[in-house]
């Protein structure tokens, strides 16, 4: 893969956000949807249901940018996240029919990794162009598991060629004094009281331990890759991997296990999809998810924290878009109006005329479409994701860095 | 001479045999584990086709490597278009509604549509093209991303477009007039045909080789893949290189699903084949960017695809198999020519070295002596 000439620059520095920032940030957005809903009427936009349901569409989004994230780190650009997934679906539906909820898991991880040996096996030993083994891996898995599916699910109760019987559900967590108490208060819509009522009973609500596990993986990986010695070498195999071997790093060794994890990762999002998502294998589950991930990891410019916000930002617009919210997707139409008023303003104040007028009509065209429908057709939710990553690759691409030797070849011994 | 050519020609034979073998034994483990009769499955798939299955795979094979083409013009210039597939859906949805409503009498309609779809194909791949000439986003991305925004956009349009058959859950576009599809070439006894469209494949086939080979544009464009800095130092624009290479490529992505809508569907509907921009990658690796050797892969692909049809019924073995085998000979073939190219080094090297050394090898107690 190409990277932009301007990835070669060095980057700024990058300014040190504290834990206050995204606190309020979080805050800032919950009032800006309260506001949004008394303006539009679009009551749907905060209620404990959509907040519960994006938080299970945000996850699987969420792990398998993670597993983008693992596995370009270390240089090594992965399009075959989308097929790792589709065969976590399936370790999930055939070990967890058979050996239980938490054996599905460990299933789909499992599965996931052996997409993960692949890619691993074909791009770092056998130095083949990491699309062409991404593409390769996302035929293989497709075929794999339909014929899998056909030669183990056929014949079992509900099971079929494409679906597997309902997997055993896993423990799921339900404050039930908390969740009880504040329902009153959700609906009372009092302005921002209800919302944040509304955050904490999706929280607190048959919330599956596999969500948490989910959130907790960010984390983990936030600190591993960016506050461990073996996290620092993994990156610097993908910034400037000659460096790092001239400085005593088996560059090929960490990349191999960078794929493999990310396999892993990408694998689990698939197990989310089966047993959280829904429960049971199903042909098609995935649905692009894994090319969903990709989008968000690059929107959040290949970080944790950002793909996390780009993970929550797609996974929203798509339960919005599946609550039948067709006037809650009309109603974010406004938001995003005003918002990019906001920004053609900011840049104006930094003098920047041409992206103030650009972000002025795109603010002005979304705000005139606002007005003329009435709703948003289902196609146009489901394009969103991917319309917004075209949009920040091609306004930002030089805010963009994605790691330096990110998708080139590497063989043993370059540095010389 | 007539040696070392010999040893050429099987070298060069030797690579794609090598992955078809690894292909097939890797297909066989899989097969083996999950214990499936691996001797009946691929006596099925290697039987002689009917003439019926064999004019399936000539169609098939027709809009693979139409897809292949597509791929292959980017690969020349080392752009990725993983963007085929979205692009010959949204083309063929645009040549289908100007087809259908038949602004023009007979073939001057299908002409029409042909230029429609090209234009709508490249006009698609293009935004990606600007992308990664204005703004250095890589194309690989913008692509997967354009792909999916065209099956909403798509499916979108068609429900705007689209004619209910009555008694029918599908949507599709009005039918083609009769005046405008293109008929089938009779094929083995008359009794089955082949689609028409193979006559254009052929031919796109050979305005591939004659622009890359044997025009100057050609010339720039593959320069420009094989080494950029040269192409600047020769005065070749590159911005606009890839703006036109994929341009090219997506008018190539768009003739793609022409030869189902021309003379099997007849309209575009929910159910139209999608996926074919993927065989295409794997089919212009198999065959190396060559236009002949994309035929073949194409032909290799249709082949596998129509002979696992009858693999459930006959031997109980689901069909999906054959994919399996599809994606591993993607990997394989790029590993197998890395493998013969480093084996073919190799023998250059002794070569050489047993052409220069022997005769004049001086003698070392002379050169210890001066």
């Amino acid at each position: 893969m190409s990277a932009p000439a301007v990835a070669r620059t060095p980057a700024p520095r990058v300014r040190r956000r504290s834990p206050y920032t995204y606190l309020a940030v979080v805050v800032g957005l919950l009032v800006a949807v309260s506001l949004l809903e008394v303006v539009t009427g679009a009551d749907d936009l905060t209620s404990s249901g959509t907040i519960s349901a994006t938080l299970v569409a945000t996850v699987p989004i969420a792990l398998a940018a993670l597993g983008g994230l693992w596995s370009e780190r270390a240089g090594i650009v992965n399009i075959g996240l989308e097929g790792m997934m589709i065969l976590g679906t399936y370790g999930a539906g055939f070990f967890g029919y058979h050996y239980g909820a938490w054996a599905g898991v460990l299933g789909a991880i499992l599965l996931g990794m052996v997409g993960g040996l692949i890619h691993a096996v074909a791009t770092v030993i056998f130095d083949v162009d990491h699309i062409v083994s991404g593409v390769a891996i996302n035929i293989i898995a497709l075929g794999a598991t339909q014929y899998l599916a056909s030669r183990t699910f056929v014949g079992l109760p509900g099971g079929g060629s494409t679906q597997s019987p309902t997997i055993p559900s896993l423990p799921s967590l339900t404050i039930a004094p908390v969740s009880d108490g504040l329902q009153g208060l959700e609906q009372r819509n009092v302005f921002v009281i209800s919302e944040v009522a509304a955050v904490v009973r999706a929280l607190t609500t048959n919330l599956s331990a596999l969500t948490v596990i989910g959130l907790l993986l960010v984390l983990v990986t936030y600190l591993v890759l960016w506050k461990t010695t073996f996290g620092l070498r993994l990156r610097s195999c993908g910034e400037s991997p000659v460096t790092a071997e001239s400085l005593g790093v088996a560059v090929l060794r960490y990349k191999f296990v960078a794929v493999l994890i990310s396999g892993a990762m990408a694998g689990l999002a698939g197990g989310f999809l089966a047993m959280v998502a829904s429960s049971n294998y199903r042909d098609g589950q995935t649905g692009g998810r894994g090319y969903i991930g990709l989008a968000a990891m690059i929107f959040g410019n290949w970080r944790p924290g950002g793909m996390l916000a780009g993970s929550g930002l797609f996974g929203y617009t798509q339960t919005l878009g599946l609550r039948s919210g067709r006037d809650s997707v009309h109603a974010l139409l406004l938001a995003v109006a005003v918002l990019a008023l906001a920004v053609a303003v900011l840049q104006l104040r930094r003098r920047h005329v041409r992206a103030a007028i650009g972000f002025a009509v795109a603010g002005v065209v979304v705000g005139a479409v606002y007005f003329a429908i009435d709703e948003v057709a289902d196609d146009f939710t489901r394009m969103t994701p991917y319309v917004i990553t075209l949009l920040v690759l091609g306004l930002f691409s030089q805010r963009l860095r994605m790691p330096a030797a990110d998708g080139e070849s590497y063989r043993k011994g370059s540095a010389g | 001479m007539s040696g070392g050519r010999v040893r050429r020609l099987l070298l060069g034979a030797a690579a794609p045999v090598l992955a078809l073998v690894a292909a097939i034994l890797i297909t066989s483990l899989v097969l083996l584990v999950a214990g499936d009769p691996v001797l009946d499955t691929w006596s099925t798939i290697l039987s002689a086709p009917r003439e019926r299955n064999v004019a399936n795979i000539i169609n098939n094979a027709t809009v693979l490597y139409l897809s292949g083409l597509a791929v292959a013009v980017g690969f020349r210039m080392n752009l990725f278009n993983i963007g085929v597939d979205g692009q010959y859906r949204i083309a063929a949805f645009a040549a289908a509604v100007v087809a259908g409503e038949a602004w023009l009498p007979g073939y001057l309609n299908t002409v029409l549509a042909i230029v429609v779809a090209m234009a709508v194909g490249a006009a698609w791949a293009g935004i990606a093209g600007l992308l990664r000439a204005t703004r250095g986003v890589s194309e690989v991305i913008s692509t997967i991303m354009l792909n999916f925004i065209s099956t909403s956009l798509v499916a979108f349009l068609l429900r705007k477009a689209a004619v209910r058959a009555p008694g029918s859950n599908s949507i599709n576009t009005k039918e083609i007039p009769e005046g405008s599809r293109i008929p089938g070439i009779p094929f083995g006894g008359g009794v089955v045909e082949i689609y028409g469209f193979v006559v254009l494949a052929v031919l796109s086939g050979l305005a591939y080789w004659f622009v890359l080979n044997r025009t100057r544009f050609g010339f720039d464009l593959r320069a420009t893949g094989q080494s950029t800095t040269a192409a600047v130092a020769s005065g070749i624009n590159v911005r606009r290189m890839i703006v036109i290479a994929m341009l090219i490529s997506g008018a190539a992505a768009g003739l793609v699903g022409l030869p189902i809508l021309f003379g099997d569907a007849y309209s575009y509907g929910s159910t139209f084949q999608s996926g074919l921009g993927f065989s295409g990658i794997a089919i212009a690796l198999l065959g190396r960017n060559h236009p002949v050797g994309i035929g073949l892969g194409a032909l290799l692909f249709a082949y596998l695809n129509e002979q696992s049809n009858p693999l459930q019924i006959l031997v109980g073995v689901s069909p999906e198999i054959v994919a399996i085998t599809q994606g591993v000979i993607v990997l394989t073939v790029v590993v197998s020519y890395e493998v013969v190219r480093r084996y073919r080094r190799r023998l250059e090297q002794q070569a050489v070295a047993a052409a220069t050394d022997r005769p004049e090898r001086p003698a070392p107690t002379e050169e210890v002596a001066t």
